[in-house]
């Protein structure tokens, strides 16, 4: 598959800390078999927890999805994860070494993680090309942008994943033009130029075509085993769709965690979401 | 597979970008100097030395705007305190102009006059070396790049932003000029520098003195404007504009933004302290209301009314607003305040753009109509 | 030497002239030498009589003449003998004794020493007030006599102060460790200067009472730094008062619409002008009620900068939403455009707002520290508007649907707060605040077109401490900025002060960047 050959042609050592000298950080290490551990995770916002005492633990390789009602915690469970807010309390590490507690945003990034946010976030006034360019993963520091110029193969992945995402007719055009199901789907592909290691997708399929969300749900599972993915996510036929285990958030904690049906018949996730 | 360095600043600019600035050199280096020195003065065509001086001025105001450009237009961050830099190389090089008067000052004396007045009998340590030349060239890079990096070391990882940064930076050069204002800060006190004698041993008043600042000035212009050309097309630039439509998007994909802002905050303030270092010599004073939190936002206006996030847009408005400053404060002085307040309130409301964008606009307006 | 013995002299002398005045010392009083009259003028000061009341005044008067060996006071075309009072026959030619300045001096303070036995008492307070800072110790039995006979407790505190100063000069030691002793509750910076000299190996020979006046002095010292930082402190808590009345609106309205309003400082100057124009009405059409046109004042200047501020709101800043930093720059065109139209209006020169006659004079605390009126008032004032507000903002609907748009404006519109209309309200009610604030600033500092600038830096300053939208926020930093920077300048100086403030203010920022009240939760960016 394009995507699998554009993310094994790295060579090994090209990935972690060596880029980042300047990082304080382990490299990452999945060797447990684990990705993502978060333990007794709480944040307070003026007295209202928004986190109480969150345990989340998300394997290497794992698709994971993410539902509960507003409120529940699972934005502010990624700003956790991506460093945007810092825990008043508990633990959060990436593989076994990485304690994301620590790391600033940029820092996350590099050592593997990406984010998709609820709203679209991309760079309006560039291309699309130029979207895919700057998320590419490489050196990012100052200098080495000033000199950077695309090398042959850089362009090749671009438009590699220019097709993946079926932007490719569209590559010159004003990122700020393409419509809502089209920034979604450019913001997947600059969330997969990074290359990470587990990809945060909040929300992505909102405001996407039925066509555009079973797309993207094939996208997903063909990510998984390679990538560890978690999806928040309230369309129950996307979640059904991308199969995997499920973990219900309420009230900053978790309620539930197992297959879909299963929550599905779960009283207490009964009583959260039809309210008592 | 890497481009040459050469290769890429040619590639700064089009064919008829280097055409206009060959043109524009062209005209500063041989048609101007020669309109003043070798047309008789009453002739039509010469060049009078206070329009030297005004050009002279003007452009280095326009190294500002750009420098402000860089700053507000590609980065999204609005300074008001730019003024500061400006000052802060006006006054290094000041330094070395104070020196070069000698003993010719008033009081005779070995140290500048208001040194003498302060009864201070030598010159203080933050002066000594600054009879050199090279050294005095140093500190006009050095100094706004040390003050910018400090406190823009701070203010971007506290992520200070909006109205917030640029109201700090205003706080930041009103206490500048406080402090320049004192007397015993050793820079003038109110009077700050003037009545310079000589720069390189040559007499400031010269024409031919004058001639060479203001081709100096030309000169130093278009390097600047070839080198933000080539800045803004970089990946640098690129990373940079990211950060002003989405800072966290940027964060996330795994740039820092701090660094990227502060590199160009410091750019952008050496910019700043080398037009102080040639405004000094060719207006004859630098004193700390430069510093004055009016100054620096007018410098936005400049930018404003030009176009922003466009190089050649801060130019023109540089040019427009200063020369309809000089016709106002001598034709209707009590009008000039109005007119920039009106400005600043129609340009913000009716030309976002400014004057490039205008420009655009009437021209793709046209383009319709004839197709 | 010849002080001490005169002392003596004066002090004998006293004793024998208590019945009428003796005539050779009228006549010394025309005597030749300065010293002599000197010396006559003490004499007569100390018999305490009205008698010498009368001949002192008509020396001062120069009425007082020499006529051969009789001294004579002599008023238009009538004479009196000066001893007695006596009218008699107009002399032949009566000679004028010189009174030079040294002798004016004397007579005045002799006339005022004297006055401590007027049967009025408010003559005699004043009289003891005034002597405070010119005892000498030749007055010591004078004094002691007043005392003697004084029923005023006011006046007899006042004198027994004036009584340990004029002892401290005594010959006998227990006199003056006496002396000393009275004063060690003062706080007056004249007694300390008085006492400063028994510090002294050689202005007090005697150890004990050196020792004490030492402590007495150190004791007086402490008790006038802290009548001085006290006094910094009101200054500052002052300052911070109008610091509070130009960021609360400020802090209005950047927390509803996120905008930073340049022209900030011009509302104040728009309010200070309608203060003037206020003040030049009353002048013209209401004379006799000058001192109230002050509190007509108020709204005037609340609905002319709210117009203002209104104007502002639905010409230029409405049509800039989202675009905070285009609304700074337009904002401060506006206020370049308001300080232009100050000049054109009024000149650029100061104009003239004078305080009221109530709001003149202060209540004196300490010897050295004086609360004046218009600062109380002033603080008063601010605290009334900050009720105000307070009311507005949680008691009343307006105040509701302000706080609504601040916390979330897309949800408050979609409730049915009419956002629009709340914007207006909401610049309306900042302007007219720093309105009021420019009718405070005029009672205490200049008012000219460019009064504005000066006060918008701190205004921010205060806003960038007190975080967004937080009127505690605000209150809590315009009162610290104000008394911090008033004690600041106490050892530094202004311009120091200021640049340390602002520098600590940056250092602030760096660790609180979003102030002290913070406002927290998902909906920040």
């Amino acid at each position: 598959m394009i995507l699998e050959n554009t993310l094994d042609d790295r060579p090994e050592g090209s990935d972690g800390s060596d880029q980042m000298g300047h990082f304080v950080t382990g490299e990452l290490d999945l060797s447990h078999g684990v990705a993502l551990y978060l333990e007794d995770i709480t944040v307070s916002f003026d007295g209202f927890k928004a986190l109480n005492n969150l345990n989340l633990e998300i394997d290497a390789g794992e698709l994971r999805c993410i539902i509960g009602p507003n409120g529940a915690g699972k934005t502010t469970m990624m700003d956790v994860i991506t460093g945007k807010t810092r825990p008043d309390s508990g633990k959060a590490f990436f593989g076994q070494t990485i304690d994301l507690t620590r790391l600033t945003e940029p820092e996350i990034a590099h050592v593997g993680i990406g984010r998709k946010f609820q709203k679209p976030t991309i760079f309006e006034q560039h291309t699309v090309f130029e979207n895919l360019e700057l998320a590419m993963k490489t050196d990012k520091r100052v200098w080495k942008s000033l000199m950077a110029w695309l090398a042959g193969d850089e362009r090749d992945r671009i438009a590699e994943t220019l097709k993946l995402i079926r932007l490719n007719g569209e590559a010159d055009r004003q990122a700020g033009l393409l419509s809502h199901g089209q920034k979604q789907w450019l913001e997947i592909g600059m969330l997969l130029m990074q290359e990470p290691k587990l990809l945060l997708l909040d929300e992505p399929v909102a405001g996407m075509t039925d066509d555009e969300t079973m797309r993207t749900a094939e996208l997903f599972v063909s990510l998984a085993g390679m990538h560890s993915l978690v999806v928040v996510e309230h369309d129950m036929a996307f979640v059904e769709k991308l199969g995997g285990l499920v973990t219900v958030l309420h009230e900053g904690s978790v309620l539930a965690e197992g297959d879909l049906a299963t929550v599905q018949n779960d009283q207490r996730v009964i009583e959260v979401y039809l309210g008592r | 597979m890497r481009k040459p360095l050469t290769l890429r600043i040619l590639s700064a600019l089009d064919s008829k970008g280097w055409l206009a600035l060959g043109v524009f050199l062209a005209l500063a280096l041989v048609v101007v100097p020669l309109l003043h020195l070798a047309v008789p003065e009453d002739s039509a065509f010469h060049l009078s030395t206070y329009f030297i001086t005004l050009i002279g001025k003007i452009m280095c105001y326009a190294l500002v705007a750009v420098a402000m450009d860089l700053i507000w237009g590609y980065g999204g961050i609005l300074s008001l305190g730019h003024g500061l830099f400006f000052a802060l190389g006006g006054y290094a090089f000041g330094m070395y102009l104070m020196r070069q008067i000698g003993r010719d000052g008033s009081y005779g004396a070995d140290i500048p006059d208001f040194m003498v007045f302060l009864d201070w009998k030598e010159i203080p340590w933050f002066w000594s070396g600054s009879d050199s030349f090279l050294w005095v060239a140093i500190l006009v890079i050095v100094v706004p790049a040390l003050v910018a990096f400090i406190f823009g070391y701070f203010a971007f990882r506290s992520r200070i932003k909006g109205v917030y940064f640029s109201i700090i930076t205003q706080a930041l050069t009103y206490a500048a000029m406080l402090l320049f204002f004192r007397n015993e800060t050793g820079f003038g006190g109110n009077n700050g520098f003037t009545d310079f004698k000589r720069v390189l041993g040559f007499s400031v008043t010269s024409p031919e003195t004058r001639l060479v600042l203001f081709g100096l000035t030309a000169v130093m212009l278009a390097v600047t404007l070839v080198f933000a050309s080539w800045l803004v097309k970089s990946k640098f630039g690129r990373v940079l504009t990211a950060i002003r439509d989405a800072e966290s998007r940027v964060m996330f994909i795994g740039y820092n933004p701090l660094w990227y802002k502060l590199t160009i905050w410091v750019i952008s303030a050496v910019l700043c302290g080398i037009a102080g270092a040639l405004y000094v010599p060719q207006v004859g004073i630098i004193n700390p209301s430069e510093m004055s939190p009016a100054n620096s936002i007018e410098i936005a206006i400049w930018v404003a009314v030009g176009g922003r996030g466009t190089l050649i847009g801060p130019i023109i408005g540089a040019f427009v607003v200063n020369l309809a400053k000089s016709w106002f404060t001598v034709s209707f002085p009590e009008y000039w305040l109005f007119f920039l307040g009106l400005l600043f309130i129609v340009v913000t409301l009716m030309l976002p753009q400014g004057l490039v964008g205008l420009w655009k606009k009437l021209m793709a307006r046209k383009e319709g109509a004839a197709a | 030497m010849i002080r001490k013995l005169l002392v003596v002299l004066l002090c004998a002398g006293s004793l024998s002239a208590h019945a009428a005045l003796d005539p050779a010392q009228v006549r010394q009083l025309a005597a030749e030498d300065s010293s002599d009259k000197v010396a006559a003028i003490r004499q007569l000061t100390q018999t305490a009589d009205p008698d010498a009341v009368r001949v002192l005044k008509a020396m001062a008067d120069d009425n007082l003449y020499l006529a051969g060996d009789q001294t004579v006071i002599i008023e238009g075309d009538k004479a009196f003998d000066a001893a007695t009072g006596e009218a008699i026959k107009m002399p032949a030619n009566p000679e004028s004794p010189t009174v030079n300045n040294r002798i004016r001096g004397e007579l005045a303070s002799a006339l005022a020493a004297l006055k401590l036995f007027d049967p009025d008492v408010t003559v005699r307070l004043t009289s003891a007030q005034k002597l405070q800072s010119q005892v000498t110790p030749e007055m010591a039995p004078l004094l002691a006599r007043a005392l003697e006979k004084e029923s005023d407790a006011r006046i007899k505190a006042l004198l027994v102060l004036a009584h340990a100063q004029a002892n401290l000069g005594n010959e006998d030691p227990e006199a003056r460790m006496a002396a000393v002793k009275a004063l060690a509750e003062t706080s007056s910076p004249t007694i300390k200067s008085v006492l400063l000299p028994l510090t002294e190996k050689a202005g007090e020979p005697d150890d004990k009472v050196r020792y004490e006046a030492i402590a007495t002095v150190k004791a007086i010292d402490s008790r006038l730094a802290m009548a001085e930082n006290f006094g910094r402190a009101f200054s500052g808590l002052s300052l911070g008062s109008i610091l509070l009345l130009g960021a609360l609106g400020l802090a209005i309205t950047y927390g509803v619409m996120g905008i930073i309003n340049m022209a900030h400082g011009e509302l104040l100057m728009v309010g200070a002008y309608a203060t003037y124009g206020m003040q030049t009405l009353f002048r013209a059409y209401l004379p006799d009620y000058l001192d109230w046109y002050l509190p007509a004042a108020i709204p005037a200047a609340f609905f002319a900068a709210a117009l203002v501020g209104v104007v502002m709101e639905r010409t230029v800043i409405r049509w800039l939403y989202g675009r905070t930093l285009e609304t700074l720059l337009a904002t401060w065109g506006i206020s370049l455009v308001l300080i232009q139209a100050a000049r054109v209006l009024f000149g650029a020169q100061n104009v003239e707002v004078a305080n009221p006659s109530w709001m003149s004079g202060g209540i004196e605390i300490m010897p050295n520290l004086i609360l004046p009126w218009n600062r109380i008032i002033i603080v008063g004032f601010a605290m009334f508007v900050l009720f105000l507000v307070w009311v507005l903002m949680n008691k009343t609907r307006l105040g509701m649907f302000v706080r609504a748009v601040t916390q979330n404006r897309p949800m408050a519109g979609c409730v049915g707060v009419p956002t629009a209309r709340i914007d207006t309200m909401a610049f309306a009610l900042g302007a007219g605040i720093a309105g009021l604030g420019g009718v405070a600033l005029s009672q205490i500092s200049n008012v000219g077109p460019d009064m504005g600038q000066g006060y918008i830096v701190d205004s921010f300053m205060v806003v960038v401490v007190g975080g967004v939208g937080q009127l505690a926020g605000a209150v809590w930093a315009a009162l610290g900025l104000g008394i911090f920077s008033k004690l600041l300048e106490g050892w530094a100086g202004a311009v120091i002060a200021k640049i340390a403030i602002l520098v600590c203010i940056i250092i602030f920022i760096q660790k609180r960047p979003q102030g002290i009240f913070a406002l927290k939760g998902r909906f920040v960016e």
